[in-house]
């Protein structure tokens, strides 16, 4: 039998309100969790570029300075 | 990718496809209610997301026993994040349920309902939880005073959860019972896939929370060895364990 052909109409009375706003709440909470993850993950990724600027600028420097010691020449990465 | 960003993807789309069937189910097959009616409905989202959030706190809380006898901080994160999401599902319990008794009772809250009220309390014990780490500047110490609140807290639910089911006067329904309680086959079956759905959601942005943490903790690891110590800045006061 099919779920949908023994489903019962939705009465849209009263309740439907009350019904809606507990789902809605549930929703709004999932998306703000969401929503404030998305923003933290960007963070991360300047983060991430912002060290591989430096990585990069760290081995132009070593590069371009011969007198540095042996150890600051090491390849970073 | 981190340990705990292994099998987020399947673990994401097993979440969405068991709450939008949970959904389908309540919505299109579940019947009405004979004495609530359509109010009923609120029920498949309200009662599983409480069950998670409690579970929640007592996971947080076992999470906590592990780590103060491994010592290990990774435990201590784990215990933090657990506690941080049944925290909101907490505040999803409460909102759900003041809906629920606003459209059943006729009243935003009722303090005379031990199951509403002792919730209240367990949500308010786990408020400060976070106020405890922040206000521990140490990291180690901020981390086994948080696990030793958490144990206690935790051991704190089950406890209660007893002393208001051997409570006499209350209003609050009584669907769920060790016999079976009063739910039909089709409420049940709709009950069932909604608190796999909700507990699913709970275990994925564990997952998620824990994989953003442990890729800023190894973003800061790996500046500080490219780069050198200096190239850190020192961390801010917080109530997240670092």
């Amino acid at each position: 039998m099919s779920v949908f052909a023994i489903a019962p109409a939705l009465p849209l009375h009263a309740a439907g309100k009350y019904v809606a706003g507990a789902y809605i709440v549930f929703l709004a909470l999932v998306l703000i969790y969401v929503a404030i993850m998305a923003s933290r993950l960007a963070r991360t990724e300047r983060d991430l570029a912002e060290l591989q600027r430096d990585v990069l600028a760290q081995r132009q420097s070593a590069a371009d300075d011969p007198h540095r010691t042996g150890r600051e020449r090491e390849p970073v990465a | 990718m981190t340990t705990y960003g292994r099998g987020l993807r399947g673990l994401s789309l097993a979440t969405v496809v068991v709450i939008t069937g949970a959904l389908a189910l309540v919505f299109f097959y579940a019947p009405l209610d004979a004495n609530q009616g359509f109010i009923q409905k609120i029920f498949y989202i309200h009662v599983p997301l409480a069950i998670t959030a409690l579970c929640g706190f007592v996971f947080g809380g076992v999470l906590a026993v592990i780590h103060l006898r491994t010592g290990d901080r990774k435990w201590d994160i784990r215990s933090y994040v657990a506690i941080h999401m049944a925290l909101i599902f907490g505040i999803g319990t409460l909102l759900t349920g003041t809906i629920w008794a606003k459209a059943s009772w006729g009243h935003w809250w009722v303090w005379s309902d031990p199951t509403l009220t002792s919730f209240l309390i367990v949500m308010l014990l786990f408020a400060t939880y976070q106020p405890l780490r922040f206000s521990i500047e140490d990291p180690e110490r901020q981390s086994r005073y948080a696990s030793v609140f958490a144990i206690v807290a935790g051991a704190f639910v089950p406890l209660n959860f007893l002393a208001v089911r051997l409570a006499q006067a209350y209003v609050h329904p009584r669907v769920l019972t060790l016999t079976g309680g009063n739910l039909p086959g089709p409420m049940r079956l709709t009950f069932l896939i909604s608190l796999i759905g909700v507990a699913l959601l709970y275990t994925t942005l564990w997952k998620y929370e824990m994989a953003a943490k442990a890729t800023r903790m190894q973003v800061r690891a790996l500046r500080r060895t490219l780069l050198g110590e200096d190239s850190v800045s020192p961390l801010k006061r917080s109530a997240a364990p670092s």
